[in-house]
């Protein structure tokens, strides 16, 4: 029970719940979908940009806990970053949920996320919106996945 | 129950190298996915290991000794298959990779040369995708149109749509017998009557019928039966595909290639007879021998005994989930296999899926290659606990008790 515990974090269970900025944005200026062949998930990304910097960003979009959770706190995350920024953090995440390292600092809140390493079968739901983001920050049309 | 006929849980378990591990070092794990694939006995692991320690060879090519006892081990799988499942002559047994490339030999080398824009082919809302994507792509390729007749709520085939959609139109119908997301079994007799008093041929899709009950193809009346091996205790990458004989007679191949021809040269070629027309390259030896031993033990089963057993299986897990209002059973068939599909408010099947998966109880979640029925319970995906007849009241109380621990996790 201890590494479930440690994998549905309170903090996860209630952006899993009630996600952040879990709405649309009209006139987005960049948007991409992403998909989850695996189980389904599918989500939707919002950004607006000011320059180089994210002014912006949403998502909708249906998914388990883990992947609503990251997809929540990661838009909490990125607003008033720089893409240079977000991919930098990006990678820090994907350290994070893969490899048994110490959070590093600039992830703050997302550290909650170092339970995800121990279950490798959802290190993809908790990917998948960071994926969506980064489509969308290139201007792809196509679907971002997991696979 | 199992005790009143000749049917023993613990004798079919013993069967099993699996539940030997699983009863060792490591704690019990409840496996109750067997709709994705079974567990295989150890006669089929046997069969398998001497085929290719004691026959590696290719069939129907040397003149040695090796590939003499290889063809008659591969060529008396296909007579076991024409056995168990009633087929008139064993030149109606293809050997497949699986019930998707059945479905595909049959769409593309039956179905396609029969339709012309405006024909229509008939499907069930709840095909797997194996039985709608191949009828999507030749009706892409001529024009036809796939209609697909609903389920209702209970997550049965509406029959009175059925008897509507069918009409002089149709060209073809396609139908799974056994629902593997829901676990409905179809009116298949019925169907294939309805159809054939319009002239029209059927293929059942048997993939989940064959681990559950007695199959007789001529019984059913049906034209194509397509089932794989792995999901009735046999290997994977080997099935099967029935087809009465005349059909099959004057459909063309599928692939190209050895072994499906007679004589080949520069100008023309003259296909193989029945069933090595249908079965280019060097086949599955090693698989098909692994699926006529599965076949072998099922008939040392009793059936009769064991689906009492499934069905109070189904009837235990039914009941232990009913218990929480915010469960939502879906499907709930009057006939149905041992498969329990449900979702709970607020959760999420994959976050289930792993919090069974801590308490040592393997399900399946997500959309089960059944989007389209899915869509019609208004849902994207389910948890689904699937049954065989190894399974254990044991089994179902540890489902019970990891759904106990998602709502003590998420507070529900």
């Amino acid at each position: 029970m201890s590494e479930l515990r440690d994998l549905y974090q309170q903090l996860i269970l209630d952006h899993g719940r009630k996600p952040r900025n879990f709405r649309v944005i009209e006139n987005a200026q960049r948007e991409a979908d992403g998909h989850n062949p695996l189980c389904g998930d599918r989500i939707h990304m919002f950004v607006t940009m000011d320059g180089e910097t994210i002014a912006d960003v949403s998502f909708q979009g249906q998914g388990c806990a883990i992947s609503t959770a990251s997809a929540s706190l990661l838009t909490q995350m990125v607003k008033g970053m720089t893409v240079a920024q977000t991919k930098e953090l990006f990678g820090h995440f994907r350290e994070l949920v893969t490899k048994p390292v110490e959070p590093h600092e600039s992830l703050e809140k997302l550290a909650v996320f170092s339970g995800v390493r121990e279950f490798p079968m959802r290190v993809k739901c908790a990917t998948l919106s960071w994926h969506t983001l980064l489509a969308a920050l290139k201007g792809e049309d196509k679907v971002a996945t997991t696979e | 129950m199992s005790q009143a006929t000749g049917f023993s849980v613990d004798a079919i378990r013993n069967d099993f190298p699996f539940f030997a591990r699983s009863s060792g070092t490591e704690p019990p794990l409840a496996y109750l996915d067997n709709a994705a694939t079974a567990q295989k006995p150890q006669c089929v692991l046997d069969a398998v290991l001497d085929l290719y320690r004691d026959a590696t060879s290719n069939v129907h090519r040397g003149v040695h000794r090796l590939s003499a006892e290889a063809t008659r081990r591969y060529e008396n799988a296909r007579d076991i298959v024409q056995r168990y499942i009633h087929a008139h002559d064993r030149c109606e047994i293809v050997f497949t990779r699986g019930t998707t490339e059945s479905v595909n030999l049959v769409a593309q080398s039956y179905v396609r040369p029969l339709l012309g824009a405006g024909d229509e082919i008939l499907i069930t809302q709840m095909e797997h995708h194996s039985n709608f994507v191949p009828w999507q792509m030749v009706a892409e390729q001529t024009g036809a149109v796939v209609r697909v007749a609903p389920v209702t709520p209970q997550g049965e085939l509406d029959l009175d749509a059925w008897r509507a959609l069918l009409t002089e139109r149709t060209k073809f119908v396609s139908v799974v017998h056994t629902s593997n997301a829901i676990g409905t079994i179809n009116p298949v007799a019925e169907i294939v009557r309805l159809a054939h008093e319009r002239g029209v041929a059927v293929l059942v899709d048997g993939a989940q019928a064959m681990p559950h009950q007695r199959v007789d193809v001529q019984a059913l009346g049906a034209d194509f039966f397509a089932f794989s091996g792995h999901k009735v205790f046999g290997p994977t990458g080997i099935g099967v595909l029935y087809g009465k004989q005349e059909l099959l007679d004057d459909m063309p191949p599928y692939q190209g290639g050895g072994d499906m021809i007679k004589l080949v040269s520069l100008t023309n070629t003259v296909w193989n007879d029945l069933p090595y027309k249908f079965e280019a390259g060097t086949p599955n030896i090693a698989g098909a021998v692994g699926l006529g031993a599965a076949l072998e033990w099922m008939k040392t089963i009793d059936l009769d005994g064991a689906a009492l057993h499934e069905r109070a299986l189904h009837d235990d897990a039914t009941a232990r989930l009913r218990q929480w209002d915010d469960v939502r059973l879906i499907g709930t068939a009057a006939h149905k296999a041992a498969v329990v599909a449900f979702v709970m408010d607020g959760v999420h099947p994959h976050d289930i899926g792993t919090i069974l998966d801590q308490a040592r109880v393997a399900i399946r979640t997500g959309h089960h290659c059944a989007q389209p029925l899915l869509e019609s319970f208004g849902v994207h995906a389910t948890a689904r606990a699937s049954f065989a007849l190894y399974n254990t009241h044991e089994e179902v109380a540890a489902l019970a008790a990891g759904m106990a621990q998602v709502r003590e996790l998420f507070g529900a």
